[in-house]
């Protein structure tokens, strides 16, 4: 089959551009990796994104925004792709269960969480290290839980985790926070949050649980050892420390800047009949709502683009 | 899939003989809940090598912590009481469960 638009990437920016090119009747086709949403369904509270309700969270969002792509004809199916071929007008997406064949192409890949990059990070996964609040948070009921880095991210989630956790303590690489004032006057008012500041984590230790880590002071040099309580046995470490865009897929073949795909105001990239939109993109503000903009923008161009050319 | 609580964890999984998979999940953990269906239908291909079972964190969180388990997902493998194999967090995906059971089957 032929489709008229693919949409590589279910999250806020790929579910707006199936919202917006299934409305226009193109044969739309929203493939996923493999949990619909991107990061935004391990986000507990979304509360700036203009409409959402009270107590939205990052997963009903989401819920509702595949509901309404779907209720316009937006197919979707999980596949993860391999290898892609722009070099014809009709463009190639190879995936590890078929290969697609589409008139255009819309990147919505979104970005990951950053790592630590620390000694033993990897293997402590799972067993202390955790990057998704949501998940992870129940298991640290009265434990002690720190979290890393100074963004909106960190601190939201640094509150989400006070629900849970006895003592909350934020480390930052510098000496103040980077995240919202509104979000900042509200750590700096809950008692169970304290904060580590000018501090990195070096390395984390343990046998089979999170047990120590070494964590160092960028304004002293100082290093130090904190060991989890004798009576808890372990301790939480929850990473927020940026993104990395999913763009290796597109190296060489899609003008880049830091990894990060180059578009023009019309979400247009160097290749024609592809565009991008979401978070993978250089863009100044990385959020749901910039996402769903630029998949309404993209949808809309490619459905242009399909008008102002000629497909065998 | 045998839903176990921290009262059957120990006959269904520590005491087991053959070959056991256990789905570490949580209600409010999407990934988990994403992977899931896909591991229902392993189950319906493998089960008769591998007894597949489930635990809900939040009913039995210390029993996941005594089995070194504080992030999810985690599908582990358990042999004979011991867990000698896992995929965890976001290795944890279609191909390398299916991966992970092939390899004990």
């Amino acid at each position: 089959m032929l489709y008229d638009v693919v949409i590589i990437g279910a999250g806020p920016a790929g579910l707006s551009a199936g919202l917006y090119a299934a409305r226009a009747r193109l044969n739309t086709l929203i493939i996923e990796k493999d949990v619909a949403g991107g990061q935004i369904v391990t986000t507990e509270e979304v509360a700036n994104y203009p409409g959402s309700i009270e107590n939205a969270t990052g997963p009903s969002l989401v819920a509702r925004m595949v509901e309404q792509a779907e209720s316009f004809g937006a197919k979707r199916t999980t596949d993860t792709i391999k290898s892609v071929d722009f070099s014809g007008k009709i463009k190639v997406l190879k995936g590890e269960k078929a290969d697609y064949e589409t008139k255009t192409v819309i990147i919505a890949t979104g970005a990951t969480p950053k790592k630590i990059g620390c000694p033993g990070e990897k293997e402590l996964t799972g067993r202390g290290v955790s990057y998704c609040a949501t998940c992870d948070g129940a298991f640290f009921e009265d434990l002690e839980v720190f979290v890393v880095g100074g963004g909106d991210a960190a601190v939201e989630e640094a509150m989400f985790l006070t629900k849970f956790a006895r003592k909350v303590t934020i480390i930052h690489r510098r000496d103040s926070l980077r995240a919202a004032k509104s979000i900042q006057e509200k750590a700096f008012a809950n008692e169970k949050i304290h904060f580590m500041w000018d501090t990195v984590i070096t390395e984390l230790r343990g046998d089979e649980l999170l047990e120590s880590m070494v964590v160092k002071n960028l304004k002293t040099g100082e290093e130090k050892e904190i060991f989890a309580d004798e009576n808890d046995g372990t301790f939480g470490v929850f990473v927020f420390v940026g993104y990395d865009p999913a763009t290796q897929l597109f190296e060489g073949i899609i003008n880049m800047e830091k990894g990060y795909i180059i578009t023009d105001d019309k979400m247009a990239t160097n290749i024609p009949g592809v565009f991008a939109a979401g978070d993978n993109r250089v863009k100044p503000l990385r959020q749901v709502v910039t996402a769903t903009s630029d998949g309404a923008i993209a949808a809309t161009q490619a459905e242009k683009y399909i008008e102002e050319n000629i497909f065998e | 899939m045998i839903e176990l609580n921290k009262d059957n964890f120990e006959e269904e999984v520590l005491k087991a003989e053959g070959t056991v998979l256990v789905d570490f999940w949580s209600p409010s953990c999407e990934p988990c809940k994403a992977l899931m269906p896909f591991v229902h239908s392993l189950e319906e291909k493998y089960a008769d090598k591998i007894k597949f079972t489930s635990l809900d964190i939040t009913k039995a969180r210390r029993v996941a912590i005594g089995q070194k388990v504080l992030g999810l997902p985690v599908i582990a493998i358990y042999q004979n009481g011991e867990r000698i194999d896992s995929v965890v967090g976001d290795e944890a995906t279609e191909k390398s469960v299916e991966e992970l059971i092939k390899k004990y089957c």
